[in-house]
C-alpha cells in the first residue's frame, strides 16, 4: 500500500474534481457548439436529425469522459492490456457478426447501439503502447523481443482493421502506433529500418486494395480523371470551401451543402460547410480551436511525473491531431478521400466517445499527476487501485 | 532539468519534435485553405454559382394570324389543364384512378400519362388533363385541394376559328420532333415541354416571325436539378402579329363550295397578286395536333387517307391544265405573229399528222373558227394548228411569263414546279428528241404540260390585268414587274374569254354570272386522266358518267371578273369532276361573285 500513497491525502470528489483541466474540457464542449450549429445548418436550419442528438451524445461522453478522469491513473495502468484485448475481441468479433454499412464491416450492434471496435482500438493500442513503454531504460526499450512485442501490438489490429476493410482506420491505427514507438524511445536507426521496411510494403498494399479503394487512391493523384464518378465529392467539397472565399456565404447561406452538391455534409465533409458559410475566418478558427486542445493535451504530457502518463497524453494528442489531419486534409483535397470524421463536430457517436475517453484519460493522468506510480513494468498486479484507496 | 531522468529527457525532446511536426502541418492545412480561398477563391466562386444555377427558356407568346380586316385566322386561348408530379403524387394507377373518378380520363390518356412518368425525372410535372373549361377546371380545382402532386394551371393553346376550312393555308402547330431541333439553332426554346412549333401551312414557312425571342428564367436548383426559386428574370419578345391577304370569310365561303368534291381553289387579286381564298379539299382538323402523341392514331388515320387530305392540292396538287392552257398557247402564236386574230380554219373534228389522227371534243367538228370563236367553243382543231405553227419552245417561252413552270415562291411549304415542256427539257429528261405530236398534245395543254391551281390562278390574273407579271402571295404587298406581253393580244385573248361565259355557244354560258357589272370572264378545261384508244374512239368513247371514278376527267376553270374590268381571278380545279363548265366553273363563278359582293359590302 505504501509505495502508492497519494502525497497529499485527503482529497474528495469535490478535491478531484478541482484538479480537472477545465479549460481543455470547455475548449471540448466549445468545439462541439461549433459541430451543432454547422450540423443545425446542414439539416438546413433544423435541431434535427443531427444537431440535437449531437449535443446530447457529447453531454452522455462527458459523464464517461469525467468518470475516466476521476478513476485513478493506477487503475489504468493495470488495466492497459486487458483494455487493448478486450478491443483487439470486438475487432475479431465484428468479422462474424458485424453489419456492412458503407461497403465496410464495421459496425457491431448491442442493442440499439452500433459501435465501432477499430475506433476504440485506437486509444486502447495509445494505452498498450504507453504501458510497454512504462519504466524502463533506453536498453530495455529497445531489446528485440520487445521492439517485436510492440510491433505485433500495433500491427495485429491494423491489419485486421484493413481486412475490413477500413483502409483509413487502419491507418491511423498503424501511424498512432508508429508515433509511440517514436515517443517512446525507440533509436533512430531502427526507426530508419522500419521505414525502409514499410516503403517496401507500399507495393503489396496496393494489390491488397479492394478495387473501389484504388479508385480513390487514383483520383486523389489525378483529380480530373473521374469528376462525375470518384472525384466527384473531392471536386464538389473543394469547390464548397474555395467559394467561401475570406469570410464565407453567411450562416446558412452555403450553396453547396444546401443544394445537395457536398455529400455528407453532416458528417465526414463538415469541414466545407463550415469553410463555405465562414470562409477562412471560419476554417482558421476551427484549427485554431484544434491546436490549442492539442496544445492542453500536449502540456499534460510535458508536466506529467512518469512515463506511462507522459506517453498516455502525448499518443492521445496525437491521435486527436490524425482525426484532424485526416479530415481536413481530405476535405481540401490533400489526400483520398478517406473515411474519417472531423472531431468533436462531425456527426456520429463512436468518434467522439473515443476521443472523449482518451481525453478522460489524459485528464486522470493530471488528476492523479502525483500518485506515485509503481516502477515495476512485469505485469504483477499493483494492488487495489480504486478512489477509496487513493484516500 | 536537474534530477530528471534521460529517459524523461528523451521522450520530451521527441514529444518536442512530433509536436513541432503535428503543428507544421496544421500550418500546411492553414495554407491549404488560403490557397483555395483566397488564391483561388475566385474560381470556385465561379463553380459553385454554375452548380447553382441554371438558365431555363421562357416561351414567347405565338403570334396571331389574322385575315385582311383583322379577324383571327389563328389565335391563343388560355385553357386549363390538370398536371401531376409523379414524385409526390404517389403510385400512378391510384392517382390516375382517383383522377378517373373525377373527370374522364380514357385509356390513351392514361397510357400517355404512364409513358411519360417512366420517361421524364420524377419531379416534372406530366399533363393528365388538357383543355379543360374554366368551370371544369375549378371544379377539380377543388377536388384535389388537398391532394398533394396534383394540381391545376394555365397554359395556352393554339386555336383556329376557321378549322378545317383553312387548314392548309394558316397550317397548325404540333409538338417538337427530332427533324426540328436539327433544322433550328435555338434548341433550348425548342426543348420546353410546352413549346408547340408550326409544322405546315404558313405556321411552319412564317415560324421564325411568330414564334417571338425567348425570355430566360435564372433559376436556383438542387444538385439532382430540382428548380428551387427563382433568382431573376428576363421576359421574351411575343411573336409578330400575321395579317394575311386571305378573307375569313371567302376562305369559309370556298371551303364550302367544294362538298364532297376533291380539288383545290384559289382566289386572287389580280393586281396585288395577295390570295383573298386558297382551298384543298378534302381538309382536316388543324387543332387535333396541338398535342402530337396523343392524337397519334389520328394523324396515321389522316396520313394513310387514299384522298390525301393533308397534301395542300393548291400548291402541291399537278393538274394537266387542259383547255386553260389555250389561253398561253393563244398568246404565244400572237406574239409569233404565225396567226392572227381573224385568220379562220377549218374544224371538221380530226387533224392529221402524218399517220396520227388529233381530234376535237367535239365530234363534228367547229367548221370555220377564227380565234375568237377557238376559245368561246374551245376548238381543240384551232389549236392543234397555232401550236404546230408556233413551236414548243415558244409556247413554253410564253407560259413562263405568265408564271407557269417556275415554284410561284408563295409563303407555303411544299409548292411543286408544275411542268411546261420544251425540246432541251425533253431531251434531258427523256434523252429522247421532240415530236411535232407532243407540240399538238400540248397545245391542248395535255401531254407533258403540268400546273398547280396556284399557277393557274397566278396565269389569270396576269392575263386580267394586264400589265403586271403579280406573283401570288398571302403575306405584304409589294410592286410586281411589268409583264411583257403585248396589252393588244391580252385584249384579244380577253374578248374570247369574255364570250365562253358572255354568249349562249361559250362553253360555260350555263355558269355566267347574271348580275350587271359582276359579270365573269373564264376558260374552260378538262384534262384527261386516261387514254382514249383508238378502238375505243371507234365504238364510242364512253360518257364520264359511265366510268369509275378515279378514271374520270378533272375539271377545271379559270376566270375572273368583272369581265371589263377585273378585280378578282380565280382558278379551280374538281379532280374527276367530268367536264369544267358542269362541275368546275359553277365553283368559281360563285367565289367571284362573292368576292365581289364582300367588297361592295365592305366600302
Amino acid at each position: 500500500m505504501k509505495a502508492w500513497e497519494v502525497r497529499r491525502p485527503g482529497l474528495g470528489v469535490g478535491g478531484l474534481l478541482l484538479r480537472i483541466d477545465w479549460v481543455l474540457v470547455i475548449l471540448l464542449a466549445l468545439t462541439t457548439a461549433v459541430g451543432f450549429a454547422m450540423l443545425y445548418s446542414a439539416a438546413g436550419g433544423n435541431i434535427r436529425p443531427w444537431a440535437g442528438p449531437h449535443a446530447l451524445r457529447f453531454g452522455a461522453g462527458l459523464m464517461v469522459m469525467m468518470a475516466v478522469a476521476l478513476i485513478d491513473i493506477r487503475f489504468w495502468l493495470r488495466c492497459a492490456y486487458p483494455i487493448y484485448a478486450a478491443s483487439l475481441l470486438l475487432i475479431v468479433g465484428v468479422e462474424f457478426l458485424g453489419e456492412v454499412g458503407m461497403g465496410a464491416q464495421r459496425w457491431l450492434k448491442v442493442g440499439p447501439l452500433s459501435v465501432q471496435p477499430s475506433e476504440f482500438m485506437k486509444i486502447a493500442l495509445v494505452l498498450a503502447l504507453a504501458r510497454h513503454f512504462h519504466a524502463l531504460d533506453d536498453s530495455e526499450a529497445n531489446s528485440v523481443p520487445r521492439l517485436l512485442l510492440a510491433l505485433a501490438l500495433i500491427a495485429v489490429p491494423a491489419l485486421l482493421v484493413a481486412r475490413q476493410p477500413d483502409l483509413g482506420t487502419a491507418a491511423m491505427i498503424g501511424a498512432g502506433g508508429v508515433a509511440l514507438l517514436f515517443l517512446g524511445g525507440i533509436s533512430w536507426r531502427l526507426f530508419a529500418l522500419f521505414g525502409i521496411a514499410a516503403g517496401a510494403l507500399v507495393p503489396a498494399v496496393w494489390y491488397g486494395l479492394k478495387d473501389y479503394q484504388r479508385d480513390r487512391v487514383l483520383t486523389f493523384l489525378d483529380p480530373g480523371r473521374d469528376l462525375a464518378g470518384a472525384g466527384y465529392h473531392g471536386f464538389q467539397s473543394k469547390i464548397g470551401i474555395g467559394s467561401g472565399g475570406e469570410f464565407g456565404k453567411g450562416y446558412l447561406e452555403g450553396t453547396q451543402s444546401h443544394l445537395g452538391f457536398l455529400p455528407e455534409s453532416h458528417t465526414d465533409f463538415i469541414f466545407a460547410v463550415i469553410s463555405e458559410e465562414f470562409g477562412l475566418a471560419g476554417g482558421l478558427f476551427v484549427l485554431a480551436l484544434y491546436l490549442a486542445i492539442m496544445g492542453y493535451g500536449f502540456a499534460i504530457g510535458f508536466m506529467a511525473r512518469n512515463d506511462f502518463t507522459r506517453l498516455l497524453a502525448f499518443g492521445v494528442t496525437f491521435t486527436f491531431f490524425l482525426f484532424v489531419f485526416a479530415n481536413v486534409a481530405m476535405v481540401a483535397g490533400l489526400i483520398p478521400v478517406v473515411g474519417v470524421p472531423l472531431p468533436f463536430i462531425s456527426y456520429g457517436g463512436t468518434a467522439m466517445l473515443t476521443l472523449q475517453i482518451g481525453f478522460g484519460l489524459v485528464l486522470s493522468a493530471k488528476v492523479y499527476r502525483d500518485v506515485e506510480m509503481e516502477e515495476d513494468a512485469s505485469g504483477r498486479p499493483a494492488g487495489p487501485g480504486s478512489i477509496a484507496a487513493i484516500r | 532539468m536537474a534530477g530528471v531522468s534521460s529517459r524523461t529527457q528523451l521522450i520530451r525532446r521527441r514529444a518536442l519534435l512530433v509536436g513541432g511536426v503535428q503543428v507544421g502541418l496544421i500550418g500546411l492545412l492553414a495554407g491549404r485553405l488560403v490557397q483555395l480561398q483566397v488564391v483561388e477563391g475566385e474560381r470556385y466562386s465561379r463553380r459553385a454559382e454554375d452548380n447553382r444555377t441554371a438558365e431555363r427558356p421562357l416561351a414567347p407568346e405565338r403570334g396571331e394570324i389574322l385575315d385582311r380586316r383583322g379577324r383571327p385566322l389563328a389565335r391563343n386561348r388560355e385553357t386549363y389543364r390538370l398536371l401531376l408530379v409523379p414524385e409526390k403524387a404517389g403510385p400512378i394507377d391510384v392517382a390516375l384512378d382517383e383522377i378517373g373518378r373525377l373527370a374522364t380520363l380514357g385509356p390513351t390518356a392514361r397510357e400517355r400519362v404512364r409513358r411519360a412518368v417512366q420517361k421524364q425525372p420524377g419531379f416534372e410535372p406530366v399533363v393528365v388533363l388538357d383543355d379543360m373549361s374554366w368551370e371544369e377546371m375549378a371544379r377539380l380545382s377543388l377536388a384535389i385541394a388537398e391532394r398533394e402532386g396534383i394540381f391545376t394551371n394555365a397554359a395556352q393553346r393554339r386555336i383556329y376559328p376557321l378549322g378545317p376550312a383553312a387548314a392548309h393555308a394558316i397550317g397548325y402547330v404540333g409538338r417538337v420532333s427530332q427533324k426540328d431541333l436539327e433544322r433550328s439553332d435555338s434548341a433550348s426554346l425548342l426543348r420546353m415541354p410546352d413549346f408547340r412549333i408550326g409544322k405546315t401551312g404558313v405556321e411552319r414557312t412564317q415560324d421564325e416571325t411568330l414564334r417571338g425571342a425567348a425570355g430566360t428564367r435564372l433559376m436556383e436548383i438542387t444538385s439532382t436539378g430540382r428548380q428551387r426559386r427563382e433568382l431573376g428574370r428576363q421576359e421574351g419578345l411575343s411573336g409578330e402579329t400575321l395579317r394575311l391577304t386571305l378573307d375569313a370569310g371567302l376562305q369559309r365561303f370556298a371551303a364550302g363550295l367544294f362538298g364532297k368534291e376533291t380539288g383545290a381553289a384559289v382566289l386572287m387579286d389580280v393586281r396585288s397578286g395577295g390570295l383573298l381564298a386558297t382551298v384543298s379539299a378534302p381538309s382536316f382538323d388543324p387543332g387535333a395536333f396541338h398535342d402530337g402523341i396523343a392524337d397519334r392514331q389520328e394523324w396515321l388515320s389522316l396520313a394513310g387517307d387514299p384522298l390525301h387530305p393533308l397534301s395542300n392540292r393548291a400548291v402541291s396538287g399537278q393538274y394537266a391544265p387542259g383547255s386553260t392552257f389555250k389561253i398561253a398557247v393563244a398568246l404565244a402564236a400572237l406574239e409569233a405573229r404565225v396567226v392572227s386574230a381573224d385568220q379562220r380554219f377549218f374544224c371538221n373534228g380530226v387533224h392529221e399528222l402524218g399517220t396520227g389522227r388529233f381530234h376535237c371534243w367535239r365530234r363534228g367538228g367547229h367548221g370555220h373558227v377564227d380565234l375568237f370563236k377557238a376559245l368561246q367553243q374551245s376548238c381543240d382543231i384551232y389549236f392543234y394548228e397555232i401550236a404546230q405553227r408556233t413551236g414548243i419552245d415558244r409556247i413554253a417561252a410564253m407560259a413562263r411569263k405568265l408564271g407557269l413552270g417556275a415554284a410561284t415562291g408563295i409563303e407555303l411549304p411544299g409548292e411543286h414546279d408544275g411542268l411546261i415542256p420544251t425540246k432541251a427539257w425533253k431531251r434531258k429528261a427523256r434523252d429522247e428528241s421532240w415530236q411535232v405530236g407532243e407540240t399538238l398534245l400540248a397545245g391542248i395543254g395535255q401531254g407533258y404540260v403540268l400546273a398547280t391551281p396556284l399557277q393557274l390562278a397566278t396565269m389569270t390574273a396576269r392575263l386580267a390585268n394586264g400589265a403586271h407579271a403579280v406573283l401570288p402571295r398571302l403575306i405584304g404587298g409589294g410592286n410586281a414587274p411589268e409583264l411583257k406581253i403585248d396589252r393588244r393580244f391580252l385584249r384579244i385573248v380577253r374578248k374570247g374569254l369574255a364570250a365562253v361565259t358572255g354568249s349562249r355557244r361559250g362553253t360555260a354560258w350555263n355558269a355566267r354570272i347574271e348580275e350587271a357589272g359582276f359579270e365573269m370572264a373564264g376558260k374552260t378545261g378538262t384534262s384527261q386522266v386516261r387514254r382514249i384508244s383508238r378502238l375505243e374512239r371507234r365504238l364510242g368513247v364512253r360518257k364520264n358518267e359511265d366510268l369509275p371514278r378515279e378514271q374520270r376527267d378533272h375539271a377545271l376553270f379559270v376566270g375572273y371578273a368583272p369581265a371589263d374590268k377585273p378585280r378578282y381571278a380565280a382558278a379551280v380545279v374538281v379532280e374527276h369532276g367530268g367536264s369544267g363548265s358542269k362541275a368546275a366553273a359553277p365553283i368559281a363563278r360563285d367565289l367571284l361573285l362573292a368576292a365581289q359582293k364582300a367588297e361592295t359590302a365592305a366600302s
